[in-house]
């Protein structure tokens, strides 16, 4: 049964033309594929407690790999601007009763649940369910109760919730002190610029996580901003009461110094003067208004 | 030649049922049953989506499980116990030896899928009442799990011609777990800036046997339709993967020496 | 007559030995042998002498390094051929979980017989065999005895012009080897040719026509059992009973061995007369008279201790 050099040329040609084969029909099937798989947002089990029998001892990897199809998801959806999480929630669930210790489920899920779309689910109340079951699993992690108080603070605006969950979290010994700090200027003040421009701070320090300290930095930027605004459209409305008209230019207000030049944002972008004394932020700056209205501040 | 290997497929099946293979049949049954009844209490409102894709990842399972340590062991237990030496003194060659064995564990697995589907279609019915039309494309994910076990047991037999059961074990479920990522070592290409190693993926790619081809469970279970065209496509690129594998264990072992 | 059933030149096998199969064993070196139609030869050798290669070499389940061979004409490597030879692996063993008709039904579907005659076949043979009262028993419970015999039965359930038998007879008990010798003749009567290996040489010498004795892979002579062991006898050995009655002379009763009432003695052929006489005289009661000639176990252990002296029956080369 030797094979003869014919018999391997033959043998040779016939595994090329056998994948060249495999290769075309593989370019059809990509296409159907593609088209059947595309709205495949499914879980096969959706109860934790099921996965959590039939992942045997690998319960810590298995979280793991949920963990990372959480954030797969979640990024996936944010890249093809789609606005359907709805399975956001079940995969944390299954992740986070795969593993209860698993922090940053919770740290990161909560915000993912709670931010308004485009940026996330916009269902505080799922992401504060998931952080009240994270605290119950871990309490001694002070963290949740502060970012629990701030999903109550931004997303909930339900202040006595905020305050309360702040103070739940400064009872802990190796808590930081600003958290005190907050659930009493919370309680005193509900939503005012001060506390949360404190509470953004607080983050930016409290926090080397990049991701993170961007985004506290964007909100600190953004009520710098409107802090700014506010206090133009005062100074505009002074300069009304002196000239019996508001500003046509950022020059009339410098000549009444009542300017030293003109002012810009946190970006190094100069503000827009509108007519009937109103100020806005420059289109070209990458400051945008805060999510959290203006109105509410006291 | 067909005839032979008929002959050699059908006492393999023999083999395999005397060998109390199809009791695995029974562990599915009572996993079906539990399936059905707690069903209700797990997830609600999608009980049928649970059963459709609890049923087809077990049928799924079983069968990849029956391929490869069955497969492995097809020409190994032949050598090992020299009920080879007998056989090959039949006018038989050994392609057609390798053919008939690969078409008996084909023939047991799909008698044995055939049986858990009956058990799924049985399930659901418990939980649903009655059939819809589109209950009929998991038949459809049923075959595609077919071609993709025939296939597995091709790549089984192929690794068994050379090596070790163990040995060979390892090779199918490496290559098995490779080909399912098969679709990402492409795209991974993108992002590598090297053109050779681009290459190289792509090549590698389309060399794998790609799984995810035969993938339609989550399709199934949200009875969404299969198109025509790929369950015939899907029939080829099996077909073709087979016919290379046998034709690759064809060569390999009719070069061996039996010990 | 036409050519030779099997014809084997040159026929040489290697085996790879270590991890790197950087050397090699030489298991089967320059072996050429014919064997008639119609003979029956015994291939005789030691353990480990290169038996089971040639004939694994012959039925295509190891390839050579060197060397070719033809049965009935048609080189080993065309499996067609086949269909006109029975093959009796050594210590045979089959599918556990079929019984002996199942088995014999199965191989008999490899060949051109219809379902008649297959069936014919094989309740002919069980009888033959002695498997008959164990038909409906799954293999895996038969004894080496057994499996031998369903064995044998397969390698001639299709008639074969040629059967190749290696080790019929191991493991088989007295009354068992008995039934595998009359088989091997009655396939000699039909005319058909058998090729058997063995280390037990009285089978051969009562079969063969023809012997062939292979030591450390080489052939060390071919021929009939007696071309082989010189014919001439070695003297007689007469069996006697003696119960004191009358006297033996010295020098007789010097030359016998005793055991109980019985007495062995060997004297050469000229005085083999003047001995009954004495016999005679001495009131013995004489029970045999049998000739003594070498065995080819006798040349066989000449060939195999010369061998063992000189070199280990395996050749190390190196690559």
């Amino acid at each position: 049964m030797r094979t003869s050099g014919k018999n391997i040329a033959v043998l040779f040609l016939l595994v090329v033309l056998g994948f060249a084969a495999l290769y075309s029909l593989q370019k059809q099937i990509d296409p159907q594929l593609r088209t059947l798989h595309q709205e495949r947002d499914e879980l096969i089990f959706q109860s934790g407690r099921l996965v959590r029998t039939l992942s045997l001892e690998y319960q810590a990897l298995l979280a793991d790999i949920y963990w990372t199809r959480v954030v797969q998801y979640y990024g996936e959806k944010q890249n093809t601007h789609d606005r359907n999480l709805e399975l956001l929630e079940p995969l944390l669930n299954l992740t986070t009763e795969l593993d209860p210790q698993l922090i940053v489920a919770y740290r990161f899920g909560g915000t993912f649940l709670s931010e308004p779309p485009p940026r996330g689910a916009g269902r505080p109340d799922l992401g504060a369910k998931l952080l009240r079951r994270g605290i119950a699993q871990n309490p001694d992690e002070w963290r949740l109760w502060g970012d629990l108080g701030f999903l109550y603070y931004l997303d909930l605006k339900d202040y006595p919730r905020a305050s309360e969950a702040f103070l739940e979290g400064s009872k802990n010994r190796k808590a930081r002190e600003w958290l005190k700090i907050l659930a009493a200027k919370v309680a005193e003040e509900g939503q005012s610029r001060r506390v949360s421009q404190f509470l953004w701070q607080q983050v930016l320090d409290s926090t080397a996580d990049p991701t993170i300290r961007k985004n506290a930095v964007r909100h600190l930027q953004s009520l710098k901003a409107e802090e700014d605004i506010e206090q133009l459209e005062r100074i505009a409305s002074e300069f009304r009461h002196a000239f019996g008209h508001f500003p046509a230019s950022y020059a009339e207000l410098i000549g009444a110094r009542m300017l030293a030049a003109r002012p810009v944002d946190p970006a190094g972008f100069p503000y827009v003067l509108e007519p009937e004394g109103k100020f806005r932020l420059n289109p070209a700056s990458p400051i945008s208004a805060d999510a959290q209205p203006a109105a509410a501040v006291k | 030649m067909i005839r032979l290997v008929g002959v050699i497929a059908h006492n393999t099946f023999r083999e395999a049922v005397r060998d109390r293979i199809l009791y695995n049949l029974v562990f599915f049954a009572l996993l079906m049953i539990a399936a059905a009844i707690l069903v209700g209490q797990i997830s609600i409102g999608i009980d049928s989506l649970v059963i459709v894709s609890l049923g087809l990842s077990a049928i799924s399972l079983i069968g990849l499980l029956m391929a490869m340590f069955i497969g492995v062991g097809l020409v190994y237990k032949e050598i090992d116990k020299r009920t080879l030496y007998a056989l090959l003194s039949k006018p038989v060659r050994r392609g057609e030896f390798l053919v008939g064995k690969f078409a008996g564990l084909v023939l047991t697995l799909t008698v044995n899928t055939a049986l858990m589907t009956l058990g799924l279609a049985a399930a659901l019915l418990f939980v649903k009442r009655s059939f819809a039309l589109s209950d009929s494309y998991i038949l459809v994910a049923v075959y595609f799990i077919l071609l993709k076990l025939a296939l597995v047991t091709a790549l089984a037999l192929l690794f068994s011609c050379f090596s070790t059961p163990l040995l060979s074990i390892l090779f199918t479920v490496g290559i098995y777990i490779t080909g399912l990522f098969a679709n990402d070592i492409r795209t991974f290409s993108s992002i590598t800036g090297s053109r050779a190693l681009d290459t190289f993926a792509v090549t590698l790619s389309y060399l794998l046997p790609n799984f995810n081809n035969f993938n339609a469970i989550a399709s199934a279970a949200h009875g969404r339709a299969i198109p025509r065209a790929l369950i015939v496509q899907n029939t080829m690129y099996a077909a073709v993967y087979i016919a290379v594998v046998l034709l690759a264990a064809t060569v390999t072992f009719s070069r061996r020496n039996l010990k | 007559m036409q050519s030779a059933a099997i014809e084997i030149e040159g026929l040489t096998k290697d085996y790879p030995v270590g991890f790197w199969h950087q050397t090699k064993r030489r298991a089967l070196d320059q072996l050429s042998l014919q064997v008639e139609t119609g003979d029956v030869l015994g291939f005789l050798g030691p353990n480990g002498a290169g038996k089971s290669t040639t004939i694994k070499l012959l039925m295509g389940i190891i390839f050579p390094t060197a060397g070719s061979a033809r049965i009935l004409g048609q080189p080993i490597s065309d499996v067609r051929m086949h269909r006109y030879i029975g093959y009796l692996p050594e210590q045979p063993y089959f599918y556990d979980y079929l019984t002996a008709p199942e088995l014999l039904d199965y191989f008999g579907r490899f060949f051109p017989l219809t379902a008649a005659r297959r069936h014919d076949r094989i309740e002919h043979l069980l009888k033959k065999v002695g498997l008959d009262s164990v038909r409906k028993i799954q293999l895996r419970k038969y004894s080496k005895g057994m499996l031998q015999r369903v064995g044998l039965a397969q390698a001639i359930l299709h008639e074969p012009q040629v059967v190749i038998l290696d080790e019929p007879m191991s493991g088989l008990d007295p009354l068992g080897r008995r039934e595998v010798r009359d088989i091997i003749l009655e396939l000699k009567r039909e005319g058909r040719t058998v090729l058997f290996s063995t280390h037990i040489l009285s089978d051969a010498e009562m079969l063969c026509d023809r012997v062939a004795v292979v030591v450390g892979g080489k052939l060390r002579g071919v021929g009939s059992p007696e071309q082989i062991v010189s014919m001439k006898p070695q003297g007689m050995e007469i069996l006697f009973e003696w119960r004191g009655v009358g006297a033996l002379t010295p020098a007789f009763a010097a030359q016998t061995t005793q055991t109980g009432n019985r007495y062995r003695v060997e004297v050469a052929q000229e005085e083999l007369y003047a001995a009954l006489d004495q016999l005679r005289i001495a009131g013995a009661q004489v029970l045999s008279v049998a000739q003594l000639k070498p065995t080819l176990e006798d040349f066989f252990m000449g060939l195999v201790g010369k061998e063992y002296a000189t070199a280990s029956a395996v050749e190390v080369l190196a690559k």
